[in-house]
């Protein structure tokens, strides 16, 4: 390895005089006296230092200064802290598009972002670079490869005909805590009224709420639930080492296809370097045999032409809607009455 | 009368001038028209979307339970990015306190209802936006409730479509003018072709040729063409009245001179006296010479009225001139004057015989009146590919050094030529005689140094 690889601290990381919190931070040096990146990021230190790893190998000058967070902490660093950074990449779409409608994204334009497809990235702002799809997890014991169920009625069904085997062995995200739970949550209620039906099935079995996918994988492999609902499969199955142990389920009816995006925030010192990192991240979709380095299910431009029922969340202003605070009030409230059954 | 003329800007160039200068105005109207009619559409479509979008806002707007309930549909902000990546605001108020949404955006304050809405253009966090704003009304525990509603868009896809538009236009125009010069151009040859038509017609006239004009002109120079016509007639008319008037007063002297030569005659035969005699004798001299120009001005008249009007026939022109020498050598005789001529073979042409006849009498009249007593005038008739030639050559004084040219002009006379009474109007006639026949006259002195040479040329066609 040509950089030194500093894990600076893991855990609870106080950043001088700001107040979002860092889960975890590592610096990809370079060179003494080269250009730092600074990446605030969502997406897991573990998986994305392959991705910079690549990058480095191309860019051997450049240092990465990368700091993993929440959702939410990355857009309270950005906006409430002010916090400089080059780098913003994030699985929550929807805070993403606001970050860029509220004018604190750079516009980037390249080679890679004009082949985008339109669901694919908002303006020169926000660039989607993976796909990756909202899957049912359902645990080996429970289930077989036959009787899984393939769609969210029969999962219903399944749950009304067998009440005893899923009490207290549902879990789903909890959506007041995860935004990348909330946004699933809202787009699968968008596309079809099933959603509340399964919620409140899924509530009648006191359903167990978590905070993180991988938390929700290790309880189904170890046979603590039956199944999941909505988990990133595909991020969890890269987790997982017995792969046995877990059947994972891309729902026929449709599977929403959560988009991780990057932008430039607004006040970027090095908005070149960002850019070339953007280029990067989007050369792993757009350049062919290029997917088998990258951690993340690649997108596929032609996804919207293929007969599948894969549906990309689309990049845009309506994602917006869910951030209102009356709306989200209101959603929140309707989801509480259906799985916490509360009246 | 050198024919000059002060011309003016010409037609042509102030017709290309002031249609193009039209078709440019019009390009820039058609610019102008087209892109705020353009601006007004991009405006209009955005409006529109943003006016749909805020109905569907407070459409969604709900009671339950005495609580208000506002629940933004999905579709309200995603039709806006249907038809642009604009950025998006929104604002939502009750009774004007603030309930959701960008507290600071702007709005319109504007009267305004649900299906009314209120636009207004702003900025908002350094960018130009085009906001809606609609209210409606609703009963709240009782009270009534006014909610109101902002949406705001950015303008960057209006002004992207509108550049389009504005540069769609510019082509369209330029393509216009483009077009209309071509027109321009071809327009303004065709009007001008038909007066240059006129004026080649009129210029490629023979000298003789005073006809009026006849071919079809536009309605436009019908007035010039008729005053032109006009004009023609009264200079033809003149023309011809003056020439009638000539050959008039030649007829009205010559008869009397008859009388008075025959009077002369008698007289001389009485009287004795040698003096007397001689004056009697010069004096009949005169009278053949006013009584020979008074019929030679006869003879130009009734040519010049004769090539107007050619009778054309076949004859043969070696018995035609063969005839004229019969006829003049008695007067040749008389000043001992050897007539040589060989009568050859046939030579048929095609022409006016009683002016040919007219011309080569003239010709061979001058050449005896030029020539000294006991000299001898040659005539030969030849025949080339293209004509026939009628060469005269004497033995007199041949023609002066400058001047040859004017010597077929009427009344004009060699400068050495005062011994000798004469009109000046024989070259005239039989230049005329061969212009009119499509030959010509050529006038040279002898080679070998004595005498005139004479060249009667006419085409045989």
């Amino acid at each position: 390895m040509r950089h030194l690889l500093f894990a600076l601290t893991l855990g609870l990381f106080p950043t001088l005089g700001f107040s979002f919190e860092v889960d975890k931070r590592q610096l990809f040096m370079a060179e003494p006296g080269s250009q730092i990146l600074k990446v605030i990021s969502t997406a897991d230190l573990d998986l994305f230092a392959g991705v910079i790893d690549v990058f480095q190998s191309r860019y051997p000058s450049v240092s990465v200064d990368y700091y993993e967070v929440g959702s939410t902490e990355l857009v309270k660093a950005l906006i409430e802290d002010g916090a400089q950074f080059d780098l913003a990449v994030s699985s929550a779409m929807d805070l993403q598009t606001k970050l860029a409608n509220d004018g604190m994204a750079l516009p980037f334009r390249s080679e890679f972002t004009t082949q985008l497809p339109d669901w694919a990235h908002w303006q020169d702002l926000v660039f989607a670079f993976t796909q990756e799809p909202a899957a049912l997890v359902f645990s080996a014991r429970d289930f077989d490869d036959q009787s899984v169920p393939k769609t969210r009625q029969e999962l219903i069904e399944f749950m009304r005909s067998h009440p005893m085997q899923f009490k207290n062995r549902v879990g789903t995200y909890d959506i007041r805590s995860s935004g990348l739970g909330y946004l699933f949550a809202t787009q699968d209620a968008r596309t079809s009224e099933t959603y509340w039906r399964l919620a409140e099935v899924m509530g009648n079995m006191n359903a167990q709420l978590y905070c993180c996918s991988g938390k929700m994988i290790e309880d189904v492999s170890s046979g603590k639930l039956a199944f999941a609902y909505n988990v990133l499969g595909s991020y969890a199955a890269a987790q997982i080492t017995n792969q046995d142990d877990i059947i994972i389920v891309e729902p026929s009816d449709f599977t929403t296809l959560m988009l991780r995006s990057a932008l430039i925030p607004k006040n970027a010192k090095q908005p070149q370097l960002a850019g070339q990192f953007i280029d990067h991240l989007l050369s792993f979709s757009l350049e062919a045999g290029k997917a088998g380095d990258f951690p993340f299910p690649t997108l596929q431009r032609d996804v919207l032409e293929q007969e599948t029922a894969l549906r990309p969340i689309r990049l845009g202003p309506g994602l917006m809607v869910y951030l209102d605070r009356l709306k989200r009030k209101n959603f929140l409230n309707a989801w509480e009455n259906a799985i916490l059954q509360k009246p | 009368m050198n024919g000059h003329v002060t011309a003016t800007r010409s037609i042509r160039r102030r017709l290309i001038v002031r249609l193009l200068a039209s078709a440019a105005i019009l390009a820039v109207i058609l610019f102008l028209v087209v892109q705020s009619f353009g601006r007004q559409l991009a405006q209009e479509s955005q409006d529109n979307i943003l006016a749909a979008s805020v109905t569907s806002v407070l459409d969604a707007i709900t009671v339950q339970d005495g609580a208000l309930i506002v629940d933004i549909p999905y579709s309200a902000f995603s039709m806006l990015g249907n038809i642009s990546d604009d950025r998006v605001f929104y604002r939502i108020e009750q009774n004007q306190v603030y309930l959701t949404g960008y507290e600071d955006l702007p709005f319109t304050t504007a009267r305004s209802t649900k299906s009314q809405p209120a636009f207004a253009t702003d900025h908002y966090l350094g960018e130009d936006i085009r906001l809606v704003t609609a209210s409606r009304k609703l009963s709240l525990n009782n009270q009534p409730s006014v909610v109101r509603a902002t949406i705001a868009q950015t303008r960057n896809g209006q002004k992207q479509t509108l550049r389009q538009i504005s540069q769609t236009v510019l082509f369209l125009g330029i393509g216009f003018f483009a077009i209309a010069m071509v027109l321009t151009f071809y327009a303004a040859q065709s009007t001008i072709g038909p007066l240059r038509r006129l004026a080649a017609s009129v210029s490629r006239r023979g000298p003789q040729d005073l006809r009026p004009v006849e071919s079809p002109v536009p309605s436009e120079m019908v007035p010039l063409v008729r005053s032109l016509n006009q004009f023609i007639g009264r200079l033809k008319k003149s023309l011809s009245q003056s020439e009638e008037f000539i050959a008039e007063a030649a007829h009205r002297v010559r008869t009397p001179l008859a009388t008075v030569r025959m009077q002369a005659e008698v007289t001389l035969r009485r009287v004795e006296r040698d003096e007397n005699r001689e004056a009697l004798r010069e004096m009949i001299r005169a009278i053949d010479e006013s009584s020979r120009a008074a019929g030679q001005l006869l003879d130009h008249a009734m040519v010049t009225f004769r090539t107007d009007h050619l009778l054309v026939e076949t004859f043969d022109f070696r018995v035609l001139v063969d005839e004229l020498v019969t006829r003049l050598r008695p007067i040749a005789e008389l000043k001992e004057i050897d007539l040589r001529w060989q009568k050859g073979a046939p030579l048929l042409i095609k022409g006016d015989a009683i002016l040919i006849q007219n011309a080569v009498r003239n010709l061979i009249d001058n050449a005896i009146k030029y020539s000294p007593t006991e000299s001898s005038i040659k005539l030969t008739l030849s025949q080339d590919r293209s004509g026939a030639i009628l060469q005269l050559m004497d033995q007199g004084i041949g023609f002066p050094d400058e001047g040859f040219e004017l010597l077929t002009d009427r009344f004009v006379r060699g400068a050495n030529a005062h011994d000798t009474i004469g009109s000046g109007l024989g070259l005239t006639i039989a230049d005329d005689v061969a212009n009119a026949h499509g030959g010509c006259l050529e006038l040279k002195n002898n080679a070998e140094g004595v005498g005139a040479c004479v060249i009667f040329y006419l085409p045989l066609r």
